[in-house]
C-alpha cells in the first residue's frame, strides 16, 4: 500500500477548504482513496490552521503526523506543523513562506501563475493544478470539476480557473519528476464509486433515514453542521428546523415535538448539553424520547471551541437529575455513524427513553470514503398507538414499557407531567405508588440490555494485550495495530458505551494487558468499565491537547507498553 | 359544547380556597365549550407553580414540563400538528422570570398559541417571594426591605416586539374575562392573555380591593390595531387598563411559513420518510 499525506496550512480565509474540497473530490472521481481531516482555530479570519488530504490506492480513513507534501500559504504555516515536517517532507511554496524552513523546499509561485491565468484570486486553483499533476491525475476530471464548482461565477471565472489550474498541473507534473517520493498512486476503479461524505454528513444522513423531521438546536462547533444539513433538506424531506433561543429551548421544543407525533433530535455541544442536562431529566421523567448529538470538543466551559477531545463521556451517562435509563451510543466507523444515529431513533421511540450519539470534531470535520449505504430495506416502524377513551399514558405493563398515545389521534387524552405523576399522567404524592413507577421507569433498561451493540473485536481472537477504545478512535487505533504486525495484539471497539455490553468482562479477562486509548485527560471509558465490570484496566494512552491521535502516536505508545512488563 | 365535558370529577385541588386561579379554571372550562373545542383536540402545556397546575384540573391533552419551559414545547407542539389548540398556562414567575428569554423568542416567532400567563404579583408555591411582577417597595421574606427592582411590563414588552395580541384580564370579572381569552384562543398566532390575580395568602399587597381600585377597561372606541396607542396604555401605571390593547393581523403564524408543509400539509405523526429521495440524496455524494 502506498500512501501519501499532503497538508495545507495557512489562515483561515484563504481557501484552503475550497482546495480540499476540490482536490478531495478530483482525486476519489480518478479512482485514488481520499481521507481529509481538518484542523483550526476559532476565528473566521486569520490564525493558523491546517488540512490534512491522505492519498492512497487503498482505504485510509485515519489522521497521520507525517506530511510528505506541505503547501504552506502564510509565513504562519511551516511552523505551526513544524511538529510534522521531517527531513522527506516536500515543501512547496512562495519563497518567503518556504526560505530556510526545511530540507526540501521548492519555490512555487503560486500568485505568478495566476495572474498569468488572468486573476491572483485563482492561486488556489494553481495548487489544486499542482497537486494534481504531482499525482498525475487525468486532468480532464479536474476540468470537468472545476467547470462544475464554479458554473455559478460565470463563463469568464470558469475559463480562468481552468487556465490555472493547467498552468499548476504542468508544474506539477516536472515538480513529480526526479524526487524521493513516488507520487504515482495505482488506480482503484472502486474508489469512483464510493461516496464521498464527511462525520456530519453520515450523521445527517442517519438522522433522515432514522425518521427525523424536526431538529431544534442552537449553533454551536462542532456540532451545528448537522443543524444546517438537515435545515438544507427541510423542503425535500418535510423537516422543521428551527434555530433554538438557546439549548434549553431546543431541548424543550424537540420533546414537545416528540410528544406530538414527530421525530425530533437536538445537535449540541458539551456547553449546550450542559443547559439541556434539565431538558434531559424531563424526557426521563415524561418518557417522551429524545435524540440527541452530542458532538464533543475540548472542555471545561468554552475550552477549545474548534478542537476535538471525547471528553464527555462520564458527563453524557450522569447528566440529568433524578434515575432513568438512557443509551449512549459512540460510533467510529463510517457507516456506524449512519446506522446508529438511524438506529438511535428507534431506540428512543420504542423504550420511550432519551438516547445519545456521541462524536468529536475530528469525526465530524473529517471527510471518508464510504463504499456504501442501502437504505432501501429501511422501513421505518413507528411505535405510538392511536388511543381510546380510556387512554392512560403511563399504563402499568410488565417490561416497563407503556403504550405511548400522540395527542390527537384517537379518542383518548395524552397527559405527561414533570412531576412524579400516576398512571393517566396526572400530578401524584401517593409515595407506594412512587416506588412502582420508578422501578417500571428503570424495569425498561432490561429489555434495552437485550438490543446491545456489541463492541467489534479487531485483530486474532487470541490476543495477549487488548486495547480498547470508543468513539472517533476506531480507524487510527486499527491502523496502529496494522502497523505494528503483532498478533498477540488486539482491537476492542466500542460503539455502545451505555448500557454496556455484558461481554466486556469476558474479552478483559482474557487479556494479559489491557490498554485504553482515550483523547482525554482522565480515562473516563476505564472507570465505566470499572464500574460496571470490576475490572481495572491495566495502562492507557490519553490526548488531550485538542487534536486527534496520530497514528504514528498510537504505535509508538503501544510499542512503548508492549516493553514495560505485564501483569 | 357543555363546559361539564372538561370537568375532571372529584380531584384533589392543589390551590388555597379564595385564590384566583378557582374562577380562572372555570373561566377557561366556559372559553373552551364556547369555541366547541374537543379535549382530545386541545394541548395544554405548563411549567411549574400553583398555576402551572390548572391543566390537571380540566379535561385535555398535557404537557406539564419543566419551571419556565412551557413556550418551546408549546410551540413545537403547535408546529407539528396544526390541528392542535395549543394553550400554553403558567404564572408570572414561570413565563416572565424563569421563561422569559422563551417569551420574547415565543413573540417572535409567533406560533399560533395562547399564553394565558397568572398574574398574581408574587410566588406562590415558594412561598411569598417577589415576582418579576411584584410592586416597587412589596415587602417579602427575601425582599426584607421591599422589591427595589423595576417591575416588568409583559405587555409593553409583548407590545414592542410587534406581538400579534395583547391583552390584560382580570380573574374576578368572569364574564369579560371569558370574552378575551375566547378572542385569544380564536386569533391565528401569539395570543398573550396576562391575566391578574389575586393571591390570598401571600400577596397582601394587591388584594381584590386593590384590583377593583386599580383598574378599568379600555374604552369601546379604543383601536387594537394603533401599536403606539396600544403602548402608551400598556405604560399607564395610575390604573391598569384591562382588555385587547393590540391585535397584529399581519403577521403568519409561525407554522404557517414552515417548509415543511410547502409540498405536505399532512401532520408529522402521519409522514413516511421518502427513502428513494434519500438513496437518491446519499447518491448524489460522490464527489
Amino acid at each position: 500500500m502506498k500512501d501519501i499525506s499532503i497538508v495545507l496550512s495557512g489562515e483561515a480565509g484563504q481557501g484552503i477548504q475550497t482546495v480540499e474540497k476540490i482536490l478531495v473530490s478530483t482525486l476519489k472521481l480518478s479512482g485514488y482513496f481520499v481521507f481529509s481531516a481538518r484542523e483550526f482555530m476559532s476565528r473566521i479570519r486569520g490564525g493558523s490552521n491546517s488540512t490534512e488530504i491522505r492519498v492512497s490506492d487503498k482505504p485510509v480513513n485515519s489522521f497521520v503526523e507525517k506530511i510528505d507534501v506541505l503547501i504552506p500559504l502564510d509565513g504562519e504555516a511551516v511552523d505551526h506543523v513544524k511538529w510534522r515536517i521531517d527531513k522527506d517532507t516536500i515543501i512547496l511554496g512562495k519563497k518567503e513562506f518556504i526560505e530556510g524552513k526545511a530540507e526540501k523546499t521548492f519555490e512555487v509561485p503560486f500568485t505568478e501563475l495566476a495572474k498569468e491565468a488572468g486573476n491572483k484570486l485563482y492561486a488556489n486553483t494553481v495548487t489544486v493544478g499542482l497537486l494534481s499533476g504531482m499525482l498525475g491525475v487525468d486532468f480532464s476530471v479536474v476540468k470537468d470539476f472545476i467547470r462544475d464548482f464554479f458554473k455559478m461565477k460565470g463563463k469568464e471565472i470558469v475559463k480562468g480557473n481552468i487556465e490555472a489550474a493547467k498552468k499548476g498541473y504542468e508544474l506539477g507534473e516536472k515538480m513529480a519528476e526526479g524526487k524521493d517520493i513516488d507520487f504515482k498512486l495505482k488506480i482503484n476503479e472502486k474508489a469512483k464509486e464510493h461516496l464521498l461524505l464527511s462525520g456530519t454528513d453520515l450523521v445527517s444522513l442517519g438522522a433522515i433515514a432514522g425518521g427525523c423531521n424536526f431538529i431544534s438546536s442552537y449553533p454551536m462547533s462542532p456540532s451545528t453542521g448537522v443543524l444546517t444539513f438537515l435545515s438544507g433538506q427541510q423542503e425535500e424531506f418535510g423537516i422543521i428546523a428551527e434555530q433554538a433561543e438557546s439549548e434549553i429551548c431546543a431541548i424543550n421544543m424537540a420533546l414537545g415535538a416528540f410528544y406530538a407525533g414527530a421525530r425530533a433530535m437536538v445537535t449540541t455541544s458539551g456547553g449546550g448539553f450542559a443547559l439541556m442536562a434539565e431538558g434531559l431529566s424531563l424526557a426521563g421523567m415524561l418518557e417522551t424520547p429524545i435524540v440527541i448529538h452530542l458532538a464533543q470538543r475540548p472542555g471545561p466551559a468554552t475550552g477549545l471551541p474548534t478542537r476535538s477531545e471525547q471528553g464527555d463521556l462520564l458527563f453524557a451517562l450522569f447528566a440529568g437529575h433524578g434515575e432513568f435509563p438512557r443509551i449512549i451510543f459512540a460510533p467510529g466507523k463510517t457507516e456506524d455513524v449512519f446506522y446508529l444515529t438511524r438506529k438511535a431513533f428507534d431506540m428512543a421511540d420504542k423504550f420511550q427513553v432519551p438516547v445519545i450519539i456521541m462524536t468529536d470534531q475530528y469525526l465530524l470535520d473529517s471527510s471518508f470514503l464510504v463504499s456504501s449505504i442501502d437504505v432501501t430495506k429501511l422501513k421505518i416502524k413507528k411505535y405510538f398507538i392511536k388511543t381510546d377513551k380510556d387512554y392512560k399514558r403511563y399504563k402499568m405493563t410488565k417490561d416497563g414499557v407503556s403504550p405511548r398515545g400522540i395527542p390527537g389521534y384517537g379518542k383518548g387524552l395524552v397527559v405527561v407531567d414533570s412531576d412524579e405523576h400516576d398512571e393517566e399522567g396526572h400530578i401524584t404524592e401517593d409515595l407506594d405508588f412512587r416506588t412502582k413507577i420508578v422501578d417500571k421507569r428503570l424495569k425498561k433498561m432490561d429489555l434495552i440490555k437485550k438490543e446491545i451493540e456489541p463492541p467489534e473485536l479487531i485483530g486474532n481472537k487470541n490476543y495477549k494485550t487488548l486495547v480498547i477504545g470508543w468513539g472517533s478512535t476506531y480507524y487510527g487505533i486499527k491502523e496502529a495495530l496494522k502497523r505494528l504486525e503483532n498478533t498477540e495484539i488486539s482491537f476492542l471497539h466500542y460503539k455502545q458505551l451505555y448500557p454496556l455490553h455484558p461481554d466486556t468482562g469476558k474479552y478483559l479477562e482474557k487479556a494479559k494487558k489491557t490498554i485504553l486509548v482515550e483523547n482525554n485527560a482522565t480515562g473516563q471509558f476505564a472507570k465505566l468499565i470499572k464500574m460496571e465490570t470490576g475490572i481495572q484496566i491495566d495502562d492507557s494512552v490519553l490526548k488531550y491537547n485538542g487534536l486527534p491521535f496520530g497514528v504514528e502516536e498510537i504505535v509508538k505508545n503501544l510499542r512503548r507498553i508492549e516493553k514495560k512488563e505485564g501483569k | 359544547m357543555d363546559a361539564k365535558t372538561y370537568d375532571m370529577g372529584r380531584i384533589d385541588i392543589a390551590w388555597c380556597p379564595g385564590c384566583g386561579n378557582f374562577s380562572i379554571l372555570k373561566i377557561l372550562k366556559d372559553a373552551l365549550s364556547g369555541l366547541d373545542i374537543k379535549p382530545e383536540e386541545l394541548v395544554m402545556v405548563s411549567g411549574i407553580g400553583q398555576a402551572a397546575k390548572i391543566p390537571h384540573y380540566l379535561k385535555g391533552n398535557v404537557f406539564n414540563g419543566l419551571h419556565g419551559r412551557a413556550l418551546p414545547p408549546a410551540t413545537a407542539i403547535k408546529a407539528v400538528n396544526r390541528k392542535l389548540v395549543v394553550i400554553a398556562e403558567s404564572g408570572d414567575g414561570d413565563m416572565y422570570g424563569e421563561g422569559g428569554n422563551h417569551f420574547l423568542h415565543a413573540i417572535r416567532r409567533n406560533p399560533d398559541i395562547t399564553n394565558i400567563v397568572h398574574n398574581n404579583m408574587v410566588y406562590g408555591l415558594t412561598k411569598g417571594q417577589a415576582s418579576p411582577t411584584s410592586m416597587e417597595g412589596f415587602k417579602t421574606p427575601v425582599q426584607v426591605n421591599g422589591v427595589i427592582l423595576e417591575p416588568f411590563n409583559p405587555l409593553a414588552v409583548a407590545i414592542s416586539l410587534g406581538a400579534s395580541f395583547v391583552s390584560r384580564a382580570y380573574s374576578d370579572d368572569i364574564k369579560e374575562t371569558k370574552e378575551i381569552i375566547k378572542k385569544a384562543i380564536k386569533h391565528k398566532g401569539y395570543a398573550l392573555v396576562d391575566l391578574l390575580h389575586p393571591c390570598v395568602s401571600y400577596n397582601k399587597l394587591n388584594d381584590r380591593k386593590w384590583f377593583k381600585e386599580n383598574t378599568y377597561y379600555l374604552p369601546e372606541d379604543y383601536d387594537p390595531t394603533d401599536k403606539n396607542e396600544a403602548f402608551r396604555k400598556a405604560t399607564e401605571e395610575d390604573k391598569l387598563p384591562l382588555g385587547i390593547f393590540y391585535i397584529n393581523k399581519e403577521r403568519e403564524p409561525f407554522e404557517e411559513k414552515l417548509v415543511a408543509y410547502k409540498k405536505n400539509k399532512k401532520p408529522m405523526y402521519e409522514r413516511e420518510v421518502d427513502l428513494k429521495k434519500l438513496e437518491n440524496l446519499i447518491k448524489s455524494k460522490k464527489g
